[in-house]
């Protein structure tokens, strides 16, 4: 392009960027075969400058992916200068603090050349089915967690590394699935790198500098801008958690100024025993998500709309765990962060804000072995999300079942039969457990599974919100906690393995969101229409 | 014209939301006609637009030997909620797939969003204990006791129609059936659809939601089917009847009454066949058909001279067509993206200072800015005028005068003056981002089939496509763009070229390898002959062929691929002939194979259809002279402004030729064939744009 491009240019070519980040998420979703990234989208997508700023993301993508691997860029970066970066040439890791916080999610980063000459940086990251380890938050260390991969290269101009893939191989319950995950992260960015090349061919761009800079500054100042319009302060808000062997104190101070909004999570309590600690990259990303869907909803996610947020936690505290605590649950915590943010902004800004929701998703890990069927393909696992009832909101019922500040899609119940021996026999809506409000808060679901042969499975319980609930506001109720337990009735440990008898059935009842302002005052045809439905009444 | 009265007289009538429209056909002679919907009983327009045509080509009735019917009634009942009080009866335990859905958001940001009400309220879903497992084994017999004791609950709940889906029942169909056989004992006026007959495929929600859907329009469907048939026979309708499936074949009145959802999107269909259609007739196997209206664009891709076909589609999708915000149907369909870019769709600047346009569109009423009926938002229309590509004294064949300084004050308002902006800049930047956002939408659709749209010529039709054609073919790399004749009623010519057809999907999970083809093949001749039976009675002894699908993917994957399967069961015999025939199609879409990993089918199909209307490839027209325009133009296109020669369409000739830029005006609607582009009208009428530095042959190598 001769001259610069014109306002209408850029935003052609920032529109390209985006598109192509989201091809780039959609073949690692066909391709993949860790059924949390196909049948749930766990994954993210993005292009990134040679510096490792972030210029675009995938639309589709889970938040704990997205705003972490931004960051992780920059770490492929530091180990890999760009001058030693070759055509052809793949990276991978999967250290929780230079990715996105657990050992499961892979990164792999690719340069891409054209003309010879470094012009930009795909990345993506997927939740791989298996890397051995410990199951669910049992560790005690990350050692205990499974297979550590540190800055690699996984692929040397074309060649790829066999000898890590043999590693992974090796190290996985599932190989060959953990294998064609990796692949599935490769060829994602190859195809990603191919039509960038196409597009600058296109636009006659030798570099991605000019475009790079004006999608920095545009989407940082679009940002700041909305910031500017919120009144300025700085806010508190403590929230109690279940926690491990005891409750977990977080704690949270917001200060909105003219030049961006903190966070600071001082006071938050030290790190968790066993894996429910969150490194800060994680903690940043869910926090940013929080903030951005209340001020930044419409603004492409990039390396300018994440600059005027920043967030940071004492060393050592659970949000900002150091190595080598255990960290595969992180989630847990983690996803209460938008709960936190909004509990501060409410105080600014209540008519903006939902009351607190499940918010953590439950995952459902179950393992075990086949009776029937080749031996080799005794083996079973199956990570099935299931969500809780959201917050009311200010002039809105919560949703029902629906993950938030997670962007999974649960698995069909017949995708899971397919995968493993298990039958479920239950899952619908909670009745009774959204919480009561003039906005009610969403409801959870019951969801109920045994085997189908004479044997045994495994559970591994990760859940929050059971012994402390959504939080209702303004006069609004709580929402149900969360329940687990067996069908005979007995109450199961919400963190730890449970060993499921043959006969038995595990019972998972998710947490309702809380309720937003006093009862009395719902509209009285809600409340006829929750009745009839038998949305309300007595708590399943 | 010379009228051949031995070729049999044809009519189509394709009912959309605004208009009607009509096609009669008998040999070489067409007349076009178009009505207003009369949604109050849609039977009338149809009625009176057949009449019309029929006069003014001087036949009855009883002459009509074959009645091909598309309608979006199906469609709109949904989207308006106008269906029949419909219940769920699901297994225990799961009456709440429905709402409980996929459990995502479909849009991440969001905090106030509203997930699509689900057909059924909760009130009226029933579980009832039964169970059949993942390999059609009963693990709860169905309680039929329970079963007839909802009977009366049903009835005083005024239920009128209900959809049966039981976990499994793709595999194992005997609950469901026993339960529709009690139910329509107990209660013969209600209609039932059982979701294992209706999409027998696995995934519960969707099948659910896809058996749901089509027992809420089913009574209304119904009626309306039967009405029509009335008032037909009533004005001496001795002939066929037809209707057009979504999936782009026609199928028999009764199979219409029993599948019903079937119908949904059958409009687009038949633009879809229309394109189609003229690929066979142009030479030309790879399309891209592009359909701009006033508030939407349809992308579809045309490779070998078939549209794209899939089997699952969303109804409903919330304003801005976003994925995950409509009800899904596993249907089989005709592949189309849709996004809400439309002469009507109105410009706006973002916080980010970026021009956006659409989904939100002024419609007919109030309308763009231009049309002075109240509307003062700019739309694409209004680009489109201030630019000079629309003659604001010639609109709508002059019927209608167009303001074009509202167009510019709009424009000036919304987008000049916050970007910095002349109107006539502003108004380019409209025209850009709508043509980019159509490309974008074709690139994905192109990705999401693996196919490589350099090689490919754009087919252009609906009222606002051919201003914005070529500049969308620009940005695709793509060298040719084709406007057929009769591009505003295309979805009914398109209804008279498509073959009966049926096709039957079943889920059925085995592993390549470790699978039985002599049950496999048993079962593929059991869903043919189901085929074979819809698709006979319409078929009239016409012969018939059928082709074979597997559904395919790596064991362990999520998304499967579809091969087409060779015939006979010793096809199915052969291992490694599969794999290989999956590993090539797979490799195609994503670049490479995974070694050694299994490969297995979840879902097969069988399509029967007869041989459709393959017409003859044209000669090209001998070179003829241009007409002089008809006027000259300023069009100002960003940087560049240009004095562009404007020439009716009815004036030119076949094998007449046309540099670009030019300008082709026609009642409807108008061309815009920019510098790059030379035109000429071909023998069949259709304009013909090729880029002149045609680049296709390279273009491998250039990328």
């Amino acid at each position: 392009m001769s001259k610069s491009p014109s306002v209408i240019e850029f935003q052609v070519m920032w529109d390209r960027l985006i598109a192509i980040a989201e091809e780039q998420g959609q073949v690692l979703i066909r391709t993949a075969f860790s059924p949390v990234v196909r049948e749930c989208g766990d994954i993210s997508a993005g292009i990134f400058d040679p510096q490792g700023r972030m210029l675009a993301q995938g639309i589709t993508g889970t938040p704990g992916h997205v705003n972490t691997m931004a960051e992780s860029v920059g770490h492929f970066l530091a180990a890999f200068p760009t001058q030693t970066m070759k055509p052809g040439d793949t990276y991978i890791c999967n250290d929780p603090w230079k990715g996105t916080g657990h050992l499961n999610d892979f990164v792999v980063t690719t340069p891409v050349f054209k003309d010879s000459k470094l012009v930009a940086l795909f990345s993506c990251t997927s939740h791989i089915v298996d890397i051995g380890g410990v199951h669910g938050l049992d560790g005690t260390d990350m050692f205990m967690e499974g297979l550590q991969i540190p800055m690699l290269k996984l692929v040397d101009q074309g060649k790829v590394n066999e000898t890590l893939m043999a590693m992974i191989r090796q190290n996985s319950r599932l190989p060959e699935e953990s294998e064609g995950d990796v692949y599935a992260l490769a060829s994602c960015n190859e195809v990603a790198s191919r039509r960038l090349v196409e597009m600058m061919e296109e636009f006659g761009l030798g570099t991605l500098d000019a475009l790079s800079a004006h999608i920095i500054e545009r989407s940082r100042e679009a940002v700041l801008g909305e910031i500017r319009k919120l009144p300025k302060g700085s806010w508190t808000y403590e929230m109690t958690a279940d926690g491990d062997d005891t409750p977990v104190t977080l704690k949270a101070r917001l200060t909105i100024s003219d030049d961006g909004i903190d966070v600071d999570y001082a006071g938050s309590s030290g790190p968790a025993r066993r894996g429910l600690n969150v490194p800060l990259p994680y903690a940043r990303a869910y926090t940013s998500f929080g903030i951005g869907c209340v001020v930044a909803g419409h603004i492409p996610n990039n390396a300018g709309s994440l600059d005027p947020i920043r967030v940071s936690a004492p060393k050592g505290c659970i949000l900002n765990a150091q190595p080598p605590v255990a960290v595969h649950s992180r989630h847990a915590y983690g996803q209460l962060l938008p709960d936190m943010v909004f509990g501060c902004l409410r105080q600014a800004v209540p008519d903006m804000i939902p009351a607190e929701s499940t918010s953590g998703l439950w995952i459902m890990a179950l393992h075990g072995r086949r009776r029937s069927g080749p031996r080799d393909k005794a083996a079973f696992g199956l990570a099935m999300t299931l969500s809780g009832g959201t917050g009311a909101r200010p002039g809105k019922d919560g949703l029902s079942a629906t993950a938030y500040p997670s962007g999974v899609m649960g698995t069909p119940i017949e995708i899971a039969e397919t995968q493993s021996p298990l039958i479920f026999l239950r899952k619908e809506l909670r009745e009774g457990s959204g919480g009561a409000g003039s906005y009610r808060g969403g409801l959870g679901q019951v969801v109920e599974v045994a085997s189908r042969e004479d044997a045994p499975f495994s559970f591994a319980a990760t859940m929050e919100r059971v012994k402390f609930p959504a939080r209702g506001c303004e006069g609004g109720e709580n929402g149900a906690p969360g329940w687990i337990g067996l069908g005979s009735g007995e109450v199961l440990d919400s963190k730890g393995q449970h060993e499921i008898a043959p006969g038995q059935s595990l019972v998972l009842k998710t947490p309702g969101g809380a309720g937003l302002g006093g009862a009395a005052s719902r509209d009285p045809v809600l409340e006829d229409s929750d009745r009839c439905n038998g949305l309300t009444g007595v708590q399943a | 014209m010379a009228q051949d009265t031995h070729a049999p007289l044809r009519l189509a009538v394709d009912i959309g939301g605004t208009f009607t429209d009509v096609v009669l056909e008998r040999g070489a002679l067409r007349i076009t006609r178009k009505l207003l919907t009369t949604h109050d009983a849609p039977e009338r327009a149809v009625l009176d637009g057949m009449k019309i045509v029929l006069d003014e080509a001087g036949y009855g009735f009883e002459e009509i030997s074959v009645f091909v019917h598309g309608t979006t009634l199906a469609t709109n009942a949904i989207i308006e909620r106008r269906g029949a009080r419909t219940a769920l009866l699901t297994t225990e335990g799961f009456r709440d797939v429905l709402e409980i859905g996929t459990e995502s958001r479909f849009d991440q940001y969001d905090l106030f969003l509203e997930k699509p009400a689900p057909l059924v309220p909760r009130a009226l879903r029933f579980g009832v204990p039964e169970r059949i497992d993942v390999d059609g084994n009963v693990v709860t017999p169905l309680d039929e006791a329970a079963v007839r004791a909802l009977a009366p609950k049903l009835e005083s709940a005024g239920v009128e129609a209900l959809a049966i889906a039981f976990l499994h029942a793709y595999r194992n169909p005997a609950h469901e059936r026993r339960a529709a056989a009690i139910l329509r004992e107990e209660l013969p006026g209600v209609e039932i659809t059982m979701a294992g007959e209706v999409a027998p495929e696995i995934r519960e929600y969707e099948r659910t939601s896809t058996a749901v859907a089509n027992a809420y329009v089913q009574p209304l469907m119904a009626s309306y089917l039967t009405r029509m048939e009335a008032a037909l026979a009533e004005a001496g309708f001795a002939g066929i009847t037809y209707l057009v499936t979504s999936g782009g074949g026609l199928t028999a009145i009764e199979t219409a009454r029993r599948f019903p959802v079937r119908l949904v999107e059958s409009g687009p269909a038949g633009g879809a066949i229309f394109a189609a259609q003229f690929a066979r007739r142009l030479g030309v196997s790879d399309l891209l058909s592009f359909d701009m209206g006033g508030t939407t664009a349809k992308i579809c891709l045309i490779e070998d001279a078939e549209p794209a076909t899939s089997r699952f589609f969303e109804v409903d999708r919330a304003a801005r067509f976003l994925k995950g915000s409509g009800l899904p149907l596993r249907i089989p369909v005709i592949e189309m993206v849709e996004i809400g870019a439309g002469g009507g769709s109105i410009a706006q600047v973002d916080t980010l200072k970026r021009v956006t346009v659409g989904p939100e569109s002024a419609s007919s009423t109030p309308g763009p800015a231009c049309y002075g009926r109240g509307g003062d938002r700019p739309t694409v229309t209004d680009a489109d005028v201030a630019l000079g590509l629309i003659d604001p004294n010639g609109f709508a064949g002059g019927r209608m005068t167009l303001d074009k300084a509202a167009s510019e004050a709009a424009l000036s308002r919304d987008v000049g003056v916050p970007l910095g902006l002349s109107a006539s800049h502003a108004a380019y930047a409209v025209h850009e981002i709508v043509c980019e956002n159509m490309a974008s939408a074709a690139r994905v659709h192109a990705v999401e089939q693996g196919a490589d749209l350099g090689t490919h010529a754009m087919i252009a039709f609906g009222g606002a496509a051919p201003l914005h054609a070529a500049r969308v073919a620009q940005k695709l790399a793509m060298d040719r763009v084709i406007i057929p004749p009769n591009a505003g009623v295309g979805s009914a010519v398109g209804f008279l070229s498509a073959a009966v057809a049926f096709e039957v999907l079943r889920s059925r999970h085995v592993t390549i390898g470790r699978h039985d083809a002599g049950e496999i093949s048993a079962m593929l001749d059991d869903m043919a002959a189901e085929a074979r039976a819809l698709v006979e009675p319409g078929a009239l002894g016409a012969p018939l062929v059928e082709t074979r699908t597997a559904y395919m993917r790596y064991v362990g994957q999520g998304h499967e691929i579809a091969v087409t399967l060779a015939p006979g069961q010793s096809a199915l015999e052969d291992a490694s002939a599969l794999r290989d025939a999956y590993e090539q199609a797979y490799a195609g879409m994503f670049n490479r194979v995974i070694p050694q990993a299994e490969i297995e089918v979840m879902t097969w199909s069988v399509l029967v259809s007869t041989v459709p209307a393959s017409p003859a490839r044209l000669p090209e027209a001998a070179p003829a002279p241009v007409p002089a325009p008809i006027g000259r133009r300023r069009v100002s296109l960003g940087e560049s402004e240009l004095d562009v020669p404007v020439y009716d369409r009815t004036a030119l000739t076949p094998g007449a030729r046309v540099s670009g830029p030019a300008i082709i005006t026609e009642d409807e609607t108008a061309s815009f064939v920019p510098g790059e582009f030379d035109l000429h009208l071909d023998i069949t009428g259709c304009l013909v744009m090729d880029r002149r530095t045609a680049r296709s042959a390279t273009k491998g190598e250039a990328a």
